[in-house]
């Protein structure tokens, strides 16, 4: 009796051992995507489609922001670091202490987004206006055009790419106000500044910066509640719209950035065969689709140059 | 015959001697345990923290309200801001949930049939299961947007709505500790006070309160001690502005909520990693503070009833 029970328990004990065991194993083959939040949602819909393309192939991906997955790169616990930014000195010197030697491909190129409530009637900003702004030095809308309130900042936080990018280019690389809400995700700053579908009310005197594939609702529409700021490069120059391709192609759109993702050295055969698909037509294709911009000549060339 | 017989029993006292010290040893392990955890949990954050003051005044840390350590123009490591936010969401949550608490203790121990109190007090309980994720969903849809309607503001992500969430969240400690002690008053006690003609209303303040303030203290404490770790349900909600509160209606950023957005990301073994382990030291420090005060109050009370 008790013997039998010993037996029982063991050979449950075996297969609890031998699915574990199988689970590490797929694990193994799995090629882990970590990083940037901007990107998080546009790499899902690319491994989904690729997988449905190459049943053998496996992939997960996830969001944390771009120093999450840069740092993942560097602590070799992803294959592909998504990042909004670009590599920090620091990191670079990490990495190279552990022997990693990050090779980087732009896989979509976007513009920065500003947004405010629907309700506010500010026209545009220039890059010096959003960037006294964000300093904290203007905490009135009325001295850009707005009504009389008080600026409500939304941000992000320090792990972000997208908080880097903006600390480094629009404020000059000065210090956020200490008044900034700093907020999880993209996701986040929209539902706080538009509120939600069934009425939520959303912040009307809130501000906030959000990659362009965020600003758009399942039906491809302008997510109701929000309204995009027009950003001039100065007083002189006109505003541009960060949906506008043409503009953000140009340069004209003063905050496009592109979106990269990072392997260690050259990548494995798997890996560069989902690399080349997110670069290929078709690929681009789904990045347009989701709002952001398909790369230029020039990024592909470079690409195609990491992938050999 | 007898001979052998004597043998066994001997033999079956020496085993359960042994049993007995076996299942001894075993209990005293489990016990000691604890101990060597919280032990090995404040050496750990001793030695992490410390050389974070290799760089940082601690004058500077513990009395500077500017944290910015990825500042691209100098880092500044001082965590008086977030201090100040974290006892202002804590006292805030206190506020509201000691006298819900207690009135709810009151009645489920002495107005309620007891139909009713064995279906509320298994509710109340389950309230403690709910995860904190879920109470700080709750904070970004309802409270949130509720407190920017009532109060006229542009938002509700401030240190009110965390202080609501976390009151809910230590409601269920309080009341349930609070209405074990006040069931565990000798009946004896109420019945003399009803004897000698106070109300109802009397005996409960002025008699069975007194006499399981104990318990009742016990359980604010415990409510307090997890409103102050709380980490989840803050970052979610209350807007996570590094500036130096001024008001409930402020967005403000608690120590945990500051540790948890930041540590995923830090750089191993660099200033700004060590002085998180340091905010983790100081939380601990206050939490320490906070079940000492409470033991020491505990003593004086009872000291007074002897």
């Amino acid at each position: 009796m008790n013997i039998k029970r010993v037996l029982m328990t063991g050979f449950l004990m075996g297969l609890v051992i031998i699915a574990a065991g199988g689970l590490f194993a797929q694990k193994g083959k799995m090629i882990q995507i970590k990083g940037s939040d901007t990107l998080v949602n546009l790499v899902q819909i690319l491994a989904e489609e690729y997988m449905d393309k190459n049943p053998g192939a496996m992939l997960a991906v996830m969001g944390g922001g771009s120093g999450t997955g840069i740092s993942g790169l560097i602590n070799q616990t992803c294959d592909i670091a998504d990042h909004s930014r670009e590599w920090k000195e620091k990191e670079f010197v990490q990495a190279r202490e552990k022997g990693i030697q990050p090779r980087i491909f732009v896989i979509a190129v976007d513009g920065l987004s500003v947004i405010v409530h629907a309700s506010n009637p500010v026209k545009k900003l220039t890059l010096a206006q959003l960037g006294a702004i964000y300093r904290g030095e203007i905490t009135n809308w009325k001295a850009v055009g707005g009504p009389d309130k008080k600026i409500s900042l939304y941000g992000r936080q320090s792990n972000s790419g997208t908080y880097v990018f903006m600390q480094e280019f629009v404020l000059g690389d000065r210090n956020y106000s200490k008044d900034m809400k700093e907020m999880n995700g993209n996701a986040q700053i929209i539902e706080g500044i538009a509120g939600d579908e069934r009425g939520r009310r959303g912040d009307e005197s809130g501000i906030g910066y959000v990659g362009v594939g965020y600003l758009y609702d399942a039906s491809g529409q302008i997510r109701k509640g929000l309204k995009v700021v027009p950003i001039a490069k100065d007083d002189a120059s006109p505003a541009f719209m960060p949906t506008d391709k043409a503009a953000v192609d140009s340069g004209d759109y003063p905050v496009a950035r592109a979106l990269y993702q990072s392997t260690n050295g050259k990548p494995s055969p798997a890996v560069a065969a989902f690399l080349k698909f997110e670069m290929s037509p078709e690929g681009q294709k789904i990045v347009a689709r989701e709002g952001f911009f398909a790369i230029s000549p020039k990024h592909i060339a470079e690409n195609e140059k990491n992938l050999r | 015959m007898s001979d052998l017989k004597v043998d066994v029993r001997a033999n079956l006292r020496k085993r359960s001697a042994v049993k007995e010290a076996a299942i001894k040893a075993f209990f005293f392990v489990n016990g000691i345990t604890a101990v060597v955890v919280l032990l090995g949990i404040f050496g750990l954050l001793l030695y992490t923290s410390v050389p974070a003051f290799r760089e940082i005044d601690l004058k500077e840390f513990l009395g500077s309200p500017a944290w910015d350590p990825t500042s691209p123009e100098k880092a500044e490591y001082g965590i008086l801001s977030m201090v100040v936010s974290t006892f202002l969401v804590t006292i805030g949550a206190l506020v509201l949930a000691v006298p819900i608490g207690l009135g709810v203790a009151s009645y489920l121990s002495d107005v309620a049939h007891w139909r009713v109190r064995e279906i509320v007090k298994p509710v109340v309980e389950i309230l403690a299961g709910i995860p904190s994720v879920v109470v700080g969903f709750l904070g970004i849809v309802i409270f949130g947007p509720a407190i920017a309607g009532i109060f006229g503001l542009s938002h509700g992500l401030n240190a009110l709505n965390g202080s609501i969430l976390l009151a809910i969240m230590s409601l269920p400690t309080i009341i349930s500790i609070s209405e074990d002690s006040l069931s565990a008053v000798p009946q004896a006690y109420a019945e003399a006070s009803l004897g000698l003609g106070a109300t109802r209303w009397q005996t409960l303040v002025r008699v069975k309160i007194p006499a399981a303030l104990s318990g009742i203290i016990a359980a604010v404490m415990l409510g307090m001690g997890r409103a102050i770790g709380e980490t989840m349900t803050v970052l979610m909600a209350t807007g996570n502005a590094r500036s130096f509160p001024t008001g409930i209606f402020q967005s403000v950023r608690t120590m945990t909520a500051n540790i948890a957005i930041e540590l995923g990301e830090v750089p191993y073994h660099t200033t700004h990693y060590y002085a998180l382990f340091a905010i983790g030291l100081v939380l601990f420090i206050i939490t320490f503070l906070v079940n000492m005060a409470a033991d020491i109050v505990l003593r004086k009370y009872q000291e007074r009833e002897q």
